[in-house]
Order: structure tokens, then C-alpha cells, then sequence
């Protein structure tokens, strides 16, 4: 606003005025900030390449040096201001988008956590089964020619050497300390603890056959010390992708589902994170436990969002415009004790109230009802008006700030025109105020609005979605909005979780308020237009 | 026993020789040469490059204090700290899901046994063997951490719900549930309580959990048992003919009904109310009997109350720990684990800060001479694990609303009940 007041002429030199000054201390604090920036970067650089990420690096070293760039030339002053912010929006919003909207196109969610080969990492992990009844064999790890071996010690006290090549093969000749546990062998090395944890991958991968017959099972260690007889339950052969049942000959092979799947339908248990296009948005619209309810809570989500938006506003303004009369005293205390529901966290606000709206307990039917059993959040209209009133208690102080201020803006000489012109309080708030107000105050209620229309805190906190709904299977309540709803369905019943399901809602929710928003910020523009 | 203390002992005094080589071949080759007394051997004995300097480990802000000692006593006998990360509890398990993969996980975890499923189920576990240790530990807590035929948690504490009596009101324990509302109703009839029996509810969701008891005395446990005591999640049981019985019991106390079961009590209006006196019976677990000792009520713990003609077996929850499955310190976080964990100061440490019944059969006789400890104990050994299978998460929300519908008095048991147990159904074969 006060360029507009300055001429260009002025605004150019005063900036070459105050270029000399400009340069010495600038020169310094350009110098300091652009080092600690690519200090770090350098260092992000080195991490990148010590995790071998190559697609990040690359990223990282363009923006680094795009970032200099900026900075180091002669002019281009907007890129300078807009280079931080842009730096950050990039990170912190539009890379979360990109990834929710990638996410919404695979199946990730319980069951379909990480890649194929984590799966079938753990699959092997798991299946490696104690064979039952089979003794614990105490273990000391030796090495020859780079190749370590277990030297084990039975609970008869019989000692035996072997490696993953070498069967289980008994040695007579080992020295034993005074427990009976052989510690060292001719012509093998022992290896101290220490070195024992250097090579944990590779002592952790050792299976020591425990004879010449595979079907006897493998020796295997998980803590250096101690070894037990595990026989896998599943076996993976990698050539046809497939693990066999060791017992009882069933193959369980890629179902491109991200599953392990038999040909009787049996699943094993973990699964990995696969692409799967538009099906979570086809199921997002087919899937009945998302269709049944869905006009109900679609409708109650508009209704919620507006009348919060339009009662925390009608509150606000009513307030704003009681506390800005000139001659009221004390408007400084008034206003901070106005303000404070807005400093409690909208979850915790959720929970005192649903303790202060307990029916026979609460302090509300107690005190202000003489303790009539009043079923504030489980009788379905009443959670309703509930939810809406606690959000009433939330949202009214944003309002209230956001009209105050405005109301302080408008210029004192209208109304004391209108005033003069013999207009009443009433008309002078109509006419002049009013209109005046929502200039400003308008994109801020389309704000509120798309806030509203996802203020999952006070839904979640207060009534949990309910009371259920008794014509439906699915577990939606009366209070439920569709941002509850989509977590309710995503995470909350079934089995499991499904993030791919829950991001293709979201950005489903995001397209309803994108497009509410365009249309009402194109309203507002004729607002401005009446002025 | 005492081979397993010997065997432990040598093994300090091995690492610890271990270690003091180590240190002096760092002194010795200050240079920065890599050779080292092993030679030719392909074995770096740097100890970073092993990656195993430190093991981290996800706790809660409550236990944290009661792992440190056992930490101090692995760092002095291996070299490795054991980083005890204070996380938020209410989002841990699906921070480990997720953080798993991506590598940044910690090396283990304390928690609950029923995340198990889901953590098999993402891949983010590893198996234990705990070997001839796991005999030292009560058998429960064992079959608990057992998931599919492998052993995945470290137990340590083994927790259920008994029924607390104010034994000024009531004097001698009862064995079905209405002798205890007539107890409990006399007390009222005198004056002397409010509340002839007390349990929290959510007044959103009930809560299937204290309610387990008495279904499970009606003969409608959730699953089958399979004969190693695990779940088969394909066989939901509560569609026994016994569960609408159940339901109409519930309906019977409700609202409705005589008001035993009010869902307005939440589990803090619960405890304040049998705290104040009001009321000589409390269905709930050992976490609140501090509470009720400081506020000086002569406490009883009596054996769970039976509805039907069989035992009233609560859930139990067992506690634990566990190891990922993409450590890069597997090695180390088993040794930790299996060696230090398991014994009785690391078990007699965490009694001590949580009070909640030790796994460790050890500890738990030592803990047990206090008479509530030992009675939880014996109510918990009648118990039954709650299921850790992934179709259980298809099975709260639904049982629990149908069970709040029900004590309101808002539905009819004949069909309520059957119509959840097809909705169950239908959820956990969509799953």
C-alpha cells in the first residue's frame, strides 16, 4: 500500500540512496546466510550420496545451485523475495500433494507396506521355524580363510564344526572353558565380540546344515551365543517366483495383487505396495459401505460447514461490533477473555466437552438443567445441534479477531456522513457496515468454510461420528462428516488400514472444495465491484 | 538356574575382554591404520562399520526410566548405548509400521502383544528365540507373543481386569455376577453406596473389553481356539446360540433394565465414583488399584464374577518387546533382547514403575507376595490372550456399538445381535 503513495521517480532513488550502506552490511549478511546454505546443502549432498539416492542428488545439487544463482547475480530483486517461499511451498505442500496423490494410485495400507523384497525377506524370516523338541546349542563363531563357521557345543557336551558349506561335522580336539563350551579350535580363529557385531549380517545369514539330509534343518544363531535347529516352513525359489509349503506342497505364487496367493485362494500373510491405477478410485464410488450413507453425510458435511461458518460469523461480527464502541471500558480485558477458546486446542475443546455434555454427569444438564437426563451427543438431532454449538464455541473468537480488525479499518468519515444523514443504527449497520465489511472479510469465510467443511478435531473428539446410524452395516453416525467418514472407512472398521483408499477420498473431498471455493471467490469479486 | 547365571557371567567377562582389546588396538593404532591384529582376515573389527554403536529403542515416557539401568549394564558389558526414544503412545505402532521400510525405524519396540498381526502382517517384525529362557516365563504371556508358530515378543508384564470390592461394604466375595448385584444393591438399600456396581463405558463405543467376562462365562468367545491356544480368525464364535442370551443379559442391566451397566459412567466417572466410596464394586484392572489404595478404600480383589455355567475368562494383554525386521543391528538387538531383557532386574524393573503383573515367573513370585499382584495373577492365568489376528480390527467397532445399543435399550437382542455377528462376518471376508 504506501508505494502507491511514493512516485516511482522517489521509490528509485531513495534505492539508489541507500545503496552505499546497502552494500557493506548486505554484502556481509549475503555472504553468511548464502554460506550456511550451501554448508548445508553441501552436507545433504553427502549424505544423498552416501545413501546412493541419485534422483534426490541431482534434485538437491539443481535447486543448490539455482539458489546461488538467484542470489548472486545483478538484479532480478522479485526472484530474491520469492525464492525462499517458493523453496518451502515446494517442499512442504506441493510435494506432500504429489505424494498423497501417488499414494491414492497404489495399494498401500496394512498388508501392503514396503517393496516385494522386504516381503519376502520377512516371509523367510518368518517361516524359519524351530524344529520342535530340538536342543540349544551354545556357539562360538571362528573363522578360517575369511569363512566363518560355528564351533557348537550340544547339551551332551559333544562339539561339532561347520559352516554353510560344510555340514555339522564332530571335532575332538577343541579347547573348552569350565562350562564345558568349546571356545577355540585348531587352526581357527575366535572371534571377540566386537568383531562378532562388525559381521552381524553375515553370522546372521550363516545356516550350518545340520547333516547331509536338508530336511534335518539348518543351524542358525541370532545372537552369537546360542544356535537352534530351524527347518523353514515356506521356501522361496526365486527362478519361478513362488514359495512352496515345505509340509504339505502348496505353492503360493504372485497374484499382482501384492500378495503371495495358492491356487485354493489361501494368502500369506505379508504382502508388499504395488500400483493399481484408478482402483481405489473406483472402489471410493462402488464400494457400498461408502455409497449407502454417503447422500446423508454428504448433505449434513454443507450444512455443518455452513451454518459453523455462518453462526461463528453472525457471533463474531455481533461481539466485534458491541466491543468496538468507543466509550466502553475495560474493551482490552473483554477482548483477551473473548479470545481465549481460540487458544485451547480443538481436540482437547472436543473432549471437555463431551465430558461436560455427559447426559447424567455433565456440569451442562447439571447446573443449567437441574439435572434432566438431556442426551446431548447420543440422541441424533441433539448431537447434531451439539456439534454445531461447541463448534460455535471454537470458531466464534477467529471471527470476532478477524471483524474487529476490520471494523477498526473502515473509515470513520461514512459513517459519520450516514449519521448526519439522519440514518439509524440498524440502517448505518446494513447499509454502510456491513457491506464495507465483507470486502474484506469474505475470502476469509470461504476459508472458514473449506476448514469447516474437513474439521475432523471437533467431530472426532466430541462424538466420534455418532450416534450410528441403525439403517446402515457400515459403523457412520449421525454427526459424521465425509473427511470422519473417509477415515472411518479407511482406517477404522475392516481389517486394517488402506491409505491408498483414504488418499483417493481426500482428493476426491479436495476437488468438492476446490470447486466450491472458485465459485464463491468469483461472488466476492462482485462484491468488490459494488464498491 | 544356576548353569544360566554362570553362562551369563562368563559371557560378560568375555565381552568385556572383548571390548578392553578392542579399546586397546584403537589406542595402540591412534595413526588411523586399518591393520589390526586379524590379519588377513576379512573381518573388520571396526565396530562403526558394523554398523552397531547404538540400538535404539521406542518406549513410552512411563517406562522409559525403568530401561535405563538395564541399558547402563549392556553398554558397560558390549560398548553399545541403547538410544531410549520417548514416543507418543497413541501413535507408535503405525509410526513403526511406516518407519520400518524406509530404514529410520528403531531396532525395537515396547508394546502390546495384539499388535502383533498387524506387524507380521506389514512385515516390520522379526521372530525371537528365546530357547530354554522360554520356560522361565509364564505360559500365557508365551502364547500370547506367539503368532502363526513363531515367538515375537520379549514378555514382561501380563495385565487383566478383576473385579475390586470395598470390602467396608461388602465382606465376602461372591461367585456369579448376581450375587454381586444383590450385594452391591443391599449396600444401596443401606445407604452406604450409590452404585451397586461400577465399570466404565464409553458412552460411544461400550466396551466389549470388561464385557469379555461375562460373555465368555455365557460360552461366546470371538474366535475358535485352535489346540496351541491360537486364534482362527476364519471361525467367529460370537454367533453362538449363547449370544443372544448375552445380549438379552445386557439388556437386562441396561438402561432398560435394572441399570447395573450405565453408559453414562465413562471410565473416569467410574473411577471417581468407587474412589469417593459410592459404590463396593469395580470391574476393572490393576492399573487403577494405586488409585484406590491412596484414596484409602480396603480393597479386595476378587475373581471375576460368572453369568453362565463356565469360567468367567477376561482378555489378557501381555507387554513386550520386539525386534524389527530391518535392523542393521540384529545381532546386537537380539543379545539385548534375549540375554537382557529376560532377566529378573530387567523384569523387576519394569514391575516396578508400570505394577503391572511381571511375565517372568521369577519375578512374578517375588512381586506376588503382595496379595494384589498375585490375585490379578491368578485371575490372569484363567485368561485368555486377546486376539492378535488382523480380523479382530474388523470386530471392535461393530461389537461395541451393538453392545452400547443394547444396554441403552435402543434395539431388540433377537435381531441386533445376529445382525452383527453378519456384519462382523462380512467385514473380516471383504478384509
Amino acid at each position: 500500500m504506501p508505494t502507491t503513495t511514493a512516485s516511482p521517480a522517489e521509490s528509485t532513488k531513495r534505492s539508489r540512496t541507500l545503496r552505499p550502506s546497502d552494500s557493506v552490511a548486505g554484502l556481509l549478511a549475503k555472504i553468511i546466510l548464502l554460506g550456511l546454505v550451501d554448508a548445508f546443502a553441501v552436507y545433504v549432498l553427502i549424505v544423498l550420496f552416501l545413501q546412493e539416492k541419485w534422483i534426490v542428488l541431482v534434485l538437491a545439487a539443481a535447486v543448490t545451485l539455482l539458489i546461488n544463482w538467484i542470489y548472486l547475480r545483478r538484479g532480478g530483486l522479485p526472484a530474491k523475495y520469492l525464492a525462499p517461499g517458493i523453496f518451502f511451498l515446494l517442499l512442504f505442500q506441493v510435494f506432500v500433494m504429489i505424494f498423497s496423490g501417488y499414494v491414492a494410485f497404489t495399494n498401500y495400507g496394512d498388508g501392503h507396506n514396503s517393496t516385494k523384497e522386504d516381503a519376502i525377506l520377512s516371509i523367510q524370516l518368518a517361516a524359519q521355524q524351530r524344529v520342535p523338541d530340538s536342543p540349544a546349542y551354545r556357539v562360538t563363531i571362528v573363522e578360517q580363510g575369511g569363512e566363518l563357521h560355528f564351533l557348537t557345543t550340544d547339551p551332551d557336551g559333544d562339539i561339532s564344526i561347520g559352516s554353510t558349506e560344510e555340514p555339522l561335522e564332530e571335532v575332538s580336539n577343541a579347547v573348552t572353558d569350565g562350562t564345558g563350551k568349546a571356545t577355540e579350535l585348531e587352526d581357527y580363529r575366535t572371534l571377540q565380540f566386537d568383531e562378532i557385531l562388525a559381521n552381524q549380517s553375515e553370522i546372521l545369514a550363516l545356516t550350518v546344515p545340520f547333516s547331509e539330509d536338508p530336511d534335518d534343518g539348518t543351524l542358525r544363531t541370532s545372537d552369537g551365543s546360542t544356535a537352534y535347529v530351524f527347518s523353514p516352513t515356506l521356501v522361496y525359489d526365486d527362478a519361478s517366483d513362488t514359495f512352496t509349503d515345505t509340509e504339505t506342497g502348496t505353492v503360493y505364487s504372485d497374484s499382482g495383487e501384492g500378495t503371495f496367493v495358492s491356487a485354493d485362494g489361501q494368502q500369506l500373510n505379508t504382502g508388499w505396495k504395488i500400483d493399481v491405477g484408478f482402483a481405489n478410485f473406483v472402489k471410493a464410488f462402488s464400494n457400498e459401505d461408502i455409497r449407502g450413507p454417503l447422500l446423508q453425510v454428504t448433505l449434513w458435511t454443507f450444512t455443518f460447514a455452513l451454518i459453523s461458518v455462518l453462526s461463528t460469523f453472525a457471533l463474531g461480527l455481533f461481539l466485534a461490533n458491541a466491543f468496538n464502541h468507543p466509550n466502553l471500558r475495560g474493551k482490552k480485558i473483554y477482548r483477551i477473555l473473548m479470545i481465549l477458546p481460540y487458544a485451547f486446542p480443538a481436540f482437547l475443546a472436543g473432549l471437555v466437552w463431551s465430558g461436560l455434555l455427559n447426559p447424567e454427569f455433565g456440569y451442562v444438564n447439571n447446573t443449567f438443567f437441574g439435572g434432566a437426563n438431556i442426551p446431548w451427543l447420543t440422541d441424533p438431532l441433539l448431537a447434531k445441534f451439539s456439534v454445531l454449538l461447541v463448534n460455535l464455541w471454537l470458531g466464534f473468537p477467529y471471527m470476532f479477531l478477524v471483524c474487529t480488525g476490520a471494523l477498526q479499518s473502515l473509515p470513520e468519515d461514512v459513517n459519520e456522513a450516514a449519521r448526519l444523514d439522519g440514518a439509524s443504527p440498524w440502517k448505518l449497520f446494513t447499509s454502510i457496515k456491513l457491506p464495507l465489511l465483507l470486502v474484506s472479510v469474505a475470502p476469509l469465510l470461504i476459508a472458514s468454510f473449506a476448514f469447516n467443511f474437513n474439521n475432523f478435531n471437533v467431530i472426532y473428539m466430541l462424538t466420534d461420528g455418532g450416534p450410528r446410524l441403525s439403517d446402515t452395516t457400515v459403523n457412520v453416525g449421525a454427526t459424521d462428516i465425509l473427511i470422519t467418514m473417509v477415515y472411518e472407512v479407511a482406517f477404522g472398521s475392516g481389517v486394517g488400514r488402506d491409505y491408498g483408499l483414504a488418499s483417493a477420498l481426500s482428493i476426491i473431498i479436495f476437488f468438492i472444495v476446490a470447486v466450491i471455493s472458485v465459485i464463491s471467490f468469483r461472488q466476492t469479486k462482485s462484491l468488490e465491484e459494488i464498491n | 538356574m544356576k548353569v544360566q547365571t554362570t553362562r551369563l557371567l562368563n559371557r560378560r567377562t568375555l565381552a568385556t575382554a572383548a571390548l578392553s582389546v578392542a579399546m586397546l588396538a584403537v589406542t595402540a593404532c591412534g595413526g588411523g591404520s586399518t591393520d589390526t591384529a586379524a590379519g588377513e582376515s576379512a573381518a573388520p573389527t571396526d565396530l562403526a562399520e558394523g554398523g552397531s554403536t547404538t540400538l535404539t529403542m521406542w518406549v513410552d515416557a512411563e517406562r522409559a526410566p525403568a530401561l535405563e539401568q538395564i541399558a547402563a549394564d549392556f553398554k558397560e558389558d558390549t560398548g553399545i548405548s541403547i538410544d531410549l526414544a520417548v514416543k507418543d503412545f497413541a501413535a507408535v505402532r503405525d509410526d513403526f509400521i511406516t518407519q520400518v521400510p524406509t530404514g529410520n525405524g528403531p531396532d525395537l519396540i515396547v508394546g502390546p502383544h495384539d499388535w502383533i498381526g498387524t506387524f507380521v502382517e506389514n512385515g516390520v517384525v522379526a521372530p525371537i528365540e528365546l530357547g530354554d529362557k522360554a520356560g522361565e516365563f509364564q505360559e500365557s504371556a508365551i502364547q500370547a507373543m506367539s503368532y502363526e508358530g513363531s515367538l515375537y515378543g520379549v514378555p514382561y508384564a501380563v495385565e487383566n481386569i478383576a473385579l475390586l470390592r470395598n470390602t467396608d461394604m461388602v465382606s465376602e466375595a461372591s461367585e456369579t455376577f448376581d450375587q454381586v448385584i444383590e450385594k452391591g444393591q443391599a449396600a444401596v438399600d443401606a445407604g452406604e453406596a450409590e452404585f451397586p456396581f461400577l465399570v466404565g463405558l464409553d458412552p460411544k463405543q461400550a466396551d466389549p473389553y470388561h464385557m469379555y467376562p461375562f460373555q465368555t462365562s455365557m460360552g461366546v468367545p470371538v474366535f475358535a481356539q485352535n489346540e496351541d491356544g491360537s486364534y482362527d480368525p476364519s471361525k467367529l464364535m460370537l454367533g453362538e446360540p449363547n449370544g443372544v442370551e448375552f445380549a438379552k443379559k445386557l439388556v437386562e442391566w441396561g438402561d432398560t433394565g435394572s441399570g447395573v451397566l450405565n453408559s453414562n459412567i465413562t471410565g473416569d466417572i467410574a473411577k471417581e465414583k468407587f474412589l469417593a466410596g459410592e459404590s463396593p464394586y469395580y470391574l476393572t484392572g490393576p492399573w487403577n488399584v494405586p488409585a484406590a489404595q491412596e484414596a484409602g478404600i480396603n480393597l479386595a480383589i476378587d475373581p471375576l464374577p460368572t453369568v453362565g455355567d463356565e469360567p468367567a475368562q477376561p482378555f489378557i494383554g501381555v507387554n513386550g518387546f520386539f525386534i524389527s525386521s530391518q535392523s542393521s543391528n540384529a545381532l546386537a538387538a537380539n543379545e539385548f533382547a534375549v540375554n537382557y531383557l529376560t532377566s529378573e532386574e530387567a523384569q523387576d524393573a519394569m514391575f516396578s514403575v508400570g505394577g503391572r503383573p511381571p511375565a517372568l515367573t521369577a519375578s512374578f513370585d517375588k512381586a506376588a507376595s503382595d496379595p494384589v499382584v498375585a490375585a490379578f495373577g491368578e485371575i490372569g492365568a484363567n485368561g485368555v490372550p486377546m486376539p492378535a489376528v488382523p480380523e479382530m480390527q474388523a470386530v471392535w467397532a461393530d461389537w461395541g456399538a451393538t453392545e452400547l445399543a443394547l444396554i441403552k435399550g435402543a434395539v431388540k437382542p433377537e435381531e441386533a445381535w445376529p445382525a452383527m455377528v453378519k456384519n462382523i462376518e462380512q467385514k473380516i471376508a471383504a478384509g
